[in-house]
């Protein structure tokens, strides 16, 4: 089938869904300029769990009654829109509490496999010495530190891609550390500091010459552009709600089909078994099997109705919306004096992002002083100690986008960022 | 510019910050302290000198990098060190953090804390609290550290 790609309309104004947008800070209207972090909710997915709660709140896949059969399927039915929307089947989504424990849930079934756990089928994923794990030196630390402990469980190295001076990994430079004895290479899909948008399709091919998995961090792609985890070719991947317009503590662990069902559990207990004896117990296959204990109901429900807005403001305008503030959000900075822009230059692709030093003012200073004008950005080391140290910086300044923002923000950002050396007087 | 931005960032404030006193750590050090804040990367090493008899602080020597409010904060309190018992410190340091736990209602006695009373304009900012204590618990930590006197 050949699917032609609707043309892309221009988003619409969406500031009037997000009631939070409407606040003011310090006097000032909000310019809410840190989606990466987290990112605000609309009406439809605040409503979405209220109604629910008011209806049809119980425990899924246990009981009989009503209640439990209707809040079961909209649960079910909240997956297979997830699913649906990053190009994935329904089985192959398992609920985690958010991106970090879907990456330590990958690391520790890893784990267990190396112990043995998951017989015959899982003996493929034993790691050992001899064995290395593969990261960049520009992840996010929930996808650097899994993979450290579980180097340290199995006896396998860590080794990782070194980045530039702009904060930057290439092909070549991943090249030159993938071996042979490569098992697991796991790298963020977009970088949450530096913008650089990862070659994935070329990482797979390379994983797969040498017989490794591969692990994607999608926290700050799914929520930004049209993902499809199938054309993609990963095995793994893991994303979080919180950062696209969904509730808090709500994770997916994507993995494939045939992969999630050899593993076995990291986490064991009730709602993942089929037959449990007092000597041990046997489990469903994915996605229950990593879903053990009672579910974060009304949260997937919510999550359901993100990315039914999100698919209905459609992915492809929201990225051509994201691209083009970003594209401002550089331009203007770049023009500003004083500041180190990291990350992609002028003309290579960047997500809605841009991480930025501001020479002679450390950047809790900065982010105050935007603050004081209703500006709201990161500041710190964005979860990423060891790029900010590579890039001889302890903290930046992160100003990001989302699809709820305007050119407005972005000049009113720009205008507030021209003036902090001048307040700090350097 | 808001009022309270104009209190958090001083004169004295930004003075301090982009000339710290007693900056360089010396030898030899009666105790050493290093502090990390890990939200923000902020670091401070400190090192208290004593006088020839020992039983008082001659002076502190610090390192360290961090926000204009941390920075000027351990400035401060190494302007104020000086010729103090290291019970008189301690209690100095006791008053400098109800200050700044009070979120602006204790303005501070300039008497005990020297200059340092003019970060009571951090205290408003929660966030910023911490930048003001590192060093002041370095301090603390080092003092804890001081041989005990006979
Ligand atoms: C690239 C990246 N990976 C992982 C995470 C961790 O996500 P969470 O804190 O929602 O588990 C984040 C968000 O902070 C991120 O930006």
């Amino acid at each position: 089938m050949i699917l032609v790609a609707p043309v892309t309309t221009p988003l619409a104004d969406l500031r009037a869904d997000f009631p939070l947008l409407d606040r003011s800070v310090n006097g000032h209207p909000l310019v809410y300029l840190d989606s990466a972090a987290t990112a605000q909710r609309p009406n439809v997915v605040l409503e979405a769990e209220q109604d629910f709660l008011e209806r049809r709140n119980a425990a899924v896949h246990r009981g009989a009654h009503t209640l439990a059969a209707e809040a079961t399927e909209e649960f079910e039915q909240a997956r297979e829109a997830v699913a649906r929307f990053v190009g994935a089947d329904v089985d192959e989504i398992a609920w985690q509490s958010g991106a970090t424990d879907a990456l330590n849930t990958i690391a520790f079934a890893l784990g267990a496999a190396s112990l043995g756990r998951g017989g015959e089928a899982a003996r493929r994923f034993a790691l050992g010495p001899g064995d290395e794990l593969v990261v960049t030196e520009a992840e996010h630390h929930a996808n650097l530190i899994p993979w450290q402990e579980l180097a340290a469980r199995t006896g396998a190295a860590l080794r990782y891609v070194p980045v530039d001076d702009d904060g930057l990994w290439t092909l070549d430079a991943l090249r030159a550390v993938v071996t042979e004895r490569t098992r697991l290479i796991a790298f963020a899909h977009v970088s949450n500091v530096t913008g650089f948008v990862a070659p994935v399709s070329e990482v797979v091919a390379l994983a797969a010459s040498v017989g490794a998995l591969t692990v994607l961090d999608a926290c700050q792609s799914a929520p930004h552009r049209p993902l499809d985890l199938h054309a993609l070719g990963v095995d793994f991947a893991a994303f979080s709600a919180h950062k696209m317009l969904g509730p808090n503590g709500l994770g997916v662990l994507y993995g494939r089909r045939e992969l999630l069902n050899a593993l076995p559990p990291a986490r064991t207990g009730g709602s993942m078994i089929t037959t449990v004896t007092m000597e041990g117990a046997e489990f469903l296959p994915a996605p229950q099997r990593f879903e053990a204990g009672t579910q974060p109901v009304s949260q997937a429900v919510a999550f359901g109705a993100a990315v039914g807005y999100l698919t209905d403001a459609g992915m492809a305008a929201v990225h051509a919306h994201e691209e083009e503030l970003a594209q401002r959000l550089y331009e203007g900075l770049s023009g500003i004096p004083g500041l180190r822009l990291i990350g992609p230059g002028a003309g290579v692709e960047r997500a809605g992002l841009v991480s930025f030093d501001v020479e002679g003012v450390h950047a809790h200073d900065a982010g105050q002083y935007l603050d004081d004008r209703g500006i709201a950005v990161r500041v710190g080391h964005h979860c990423a100690q060891p790029l900010h140290r590579r890039l001889s910086l302890t903290a930046s300044v992160r100003a990001s986008v989302y699809l709820y923002n305007t050119a407005d923000d972005v000049d009113a950002f720009l205008d507030a960022a021209e003036g902090i050396r001048a307040y700090f007087r350097v | 510019m808001s009022d309270e931005l104009q209190d958090l960032y001083r004169e004295t404030i930004m003075d301090h910050a982009r000339a710290p006193h007693h900056f360089g750590l010396r030898e030899p050090a009666a105790a050493e302290s290093h502090q990390l804040n890990p939200t923000c990367g902020d670091e401070v090493t400190v090192r208290l000198h004593l006088s020839p008899s020992g039983d008082r602080v001659e002076s502190l020597s610090w390192e360290g990098h961090g926000c204009a409010i941390s920075q000027a904060s351990a400035s401060l309190l190494s302007d104020l060190v000086h010729d103090l018992e290291p019970a008189e410190l301690t209690e100095r340091i006791g008053l400098f953090r109800d200050m700044m736990r009070s979120r602006g209602e204790i303005a501070g006695d300039d008497e005990l804390l020297g200059d340092a009373v003019v970060l009571s304009g951090a205290s408003r900012y929660l966030a910023r609290v911490k930048c003001a204590m590192l060093s002041w618990v370095a301090v603390e930590d080092a003092l804890a550290k001081l041989p005990q006197a006979a």
